[in-house]
């Protein structure tokens, strides 16, 4: 049976790894090179590395450092953050990057989804989907670091993602991120009906519980988190543990 | 130290496969076109991308006679990973069609989910290796590897098969047949278990 994946976060900006709340004041936390040697050591998962500064700051990835932190990563690794070409993607796929995220670009210019899944098949395309709730209760896509509202619906632009060749999508509450009150589920599971490509829940988990959640209540394939992992005793050892005495298939 | 020939056809994460090479004790090395194959101990055929263009890059590179020459004529043992097995198949179904190496007489299919699986397989799930496949020796029925693909490979063959995984009705995860391998899994992306399957490999 296809087992739930439980997927640290890795957001880099600048020099380092950095805490958000709602995709801001982030503050630095640590080498990421460290963070996926230990990560490596237990064994986790899967890995998502955003470099969270790329899009604002109008630059492309980092590929020299994608190029050291795939060295010693012999576990799955998403890499995200200012991918903008077919050339961006073919550069991290080359480095050592397994999956690439794309953002900004997939709403701004969605051919490039198209022809990534083409040349480089879907399985290697994921779509990261950032929502925010308006106080009238809408739920819209926001891009550009969360800056900028697309006025997209994410059930529709995750349908359109869906139908260019996405092979995954990454669906964040900005509303929720770094504050550790749980993942926006309602979102994430009209999400989940509406697409047959897995789906990773992030945003907002603060226990176990929250994990839990979002794979019973909004059939999430995988959990991401970030601050759980960094900022509490909570490690991912002991949330595959949890989840397996609620009945969920996780690997040992 | 075995020297490793890895095959790039311009499309693959080299990298990961390189690395995870190096880290089981092997000696790799990048051959892009036929005329640099070299007389490897082992041949890795790694793999992302889609079936027609990693045919046609392939055949491009001049690839295609020095590796059946190696392989098939001098036994050098072959591994494909990911669309480097599916390429073992006589043909693909995947962007329109395209012939394969044909090693492994069969064709590669799109998974088609039965109870409501999502399409890619992505993660980790079992294998259960057939008795005697020597590439998956020491590694235990219902041991995860890391899956992410949309298409396998059906043999027509059925003692071709090294291993299977429940998914989507079930599907081929390896394929066998004399110096030829291929694992629909990442074995440099499967730790622990991945490294086993290398190193399984490289024994040879």
């Amino acid at each position: 049976m296809l087992k739930t994946r439980i997927i640290p976060t890795l957001l880099y900006k600048d020099f380092g790894l950095v805490k958000g709340v709602r995709f801001d004041s982030r503050r630095a936390v640590g080498s990421p090179m460290q963070a996926i040697k230990v990560y490596e050591m237990r064994g986790v998962d899967e890995l998502v590395f955003l470099d969270v500064a790329a899009t604002l700051a109008d630059r492309g990835p980092d590929f020299e450092l994608v190029d050291d932190l795939a060295d010693e990563c012999f576990m799955p690794l998403t890499v995200g953050g200012g991918v903008r070409s077919l050339d961006d993607v073919q550069r991290l796929l080359a480095v050592g990057a397994d999956k690439v995220c794309i953002g900004t670009t997939a709403v701004e210019r969605p051919e490039v989804i198209d022809r990534a899944a083409a040349r480089f098949g879907a399985q290697c395309v994921v779509v990261a989907i950032d929502t925010r709730t308006r106080d009238d209760g809408t739920t819209t896509a926001w891009i550009r670091s969360a800056t900028h509202d697309s006025g997209r619906d994410p059930v529709e632009l995750a349908r359109e993602m869906e139908h260019r060749g996405a092979g995954e999508l990454i669906v964040t509450s900005i509303d929720r991120d770094g504050t550790m009150t749980g993942y926006d589920l309602e979102t994430l599971g009209r999400v989940t009906q509406a697409v047959r490509v897995p789906v990773i829940a992030s945003g907002g988990a603060g226990s176990y519980a929250d994990l839990l959640a979002a794979v019973t209540d909004a059939d999430a394939s995988a959990v991401a988190a970030a601050s759980i992992f960094h900022f509490t005793q909570q490690t991912p050892a002991e949330a595959k543990a949890f989840l397996a005495d609620a009945g969920i298939p996780v690997r040992r | 130290m075995p020297r490793v020939a890895l095959i790039d056809y311009g499309l693959c994460n080299l990298d990961s496969a390189r690395r995870a090479i190096e880290e089981n004790g092997g000696q790799p090395y990048v051959v892009t076109s036929g005329d640099r194959l070299g007389r490897p101990d082992h041949i890795v055929l790694p793999g992302v991308g889609a079936f027609p263009d990693a045919m046609a890059n392939l055949r491009d590179r001049g690839l295609v006679e020095p590796l059946r020459d190696e392989v098939l004529v001098a036994g050098v043992p072959l591994l494909g990973i990911c669309l480097g097995m599916q390429l073992l198949a006589t043909s693909g179904d995947e962007a329109g069609g395209a012939q394969g190496l044909g090693w492994i007489p069969g064709t590669v299919v799109r998974l088609q989910a039965r109870n409501g699986e999502r399409v890619p397989h992505m993660g980790w799930n079992e294998i259960e290796p057939v008795a005697g496949a020597t590439l998956l020796e020491g590694i235990a029925s219902g041991t995860d590897v890391y899956f992410v693909h949309s298409f396998h490979l059906v043999p027509d063959d059925p003692t071709h098969i090294a291993a299977r995984t429940p998914y989507c009705g079930g599907f081929v995860s390896a394929v066998h047949d004399g110096p030829v391998f291929g694992v629909q899994f990442h074995p440099e992306k499967s730790q622990k278990t991945g490294f086993r399957v290398l190193a399984n490999f490289l024994a040879m």
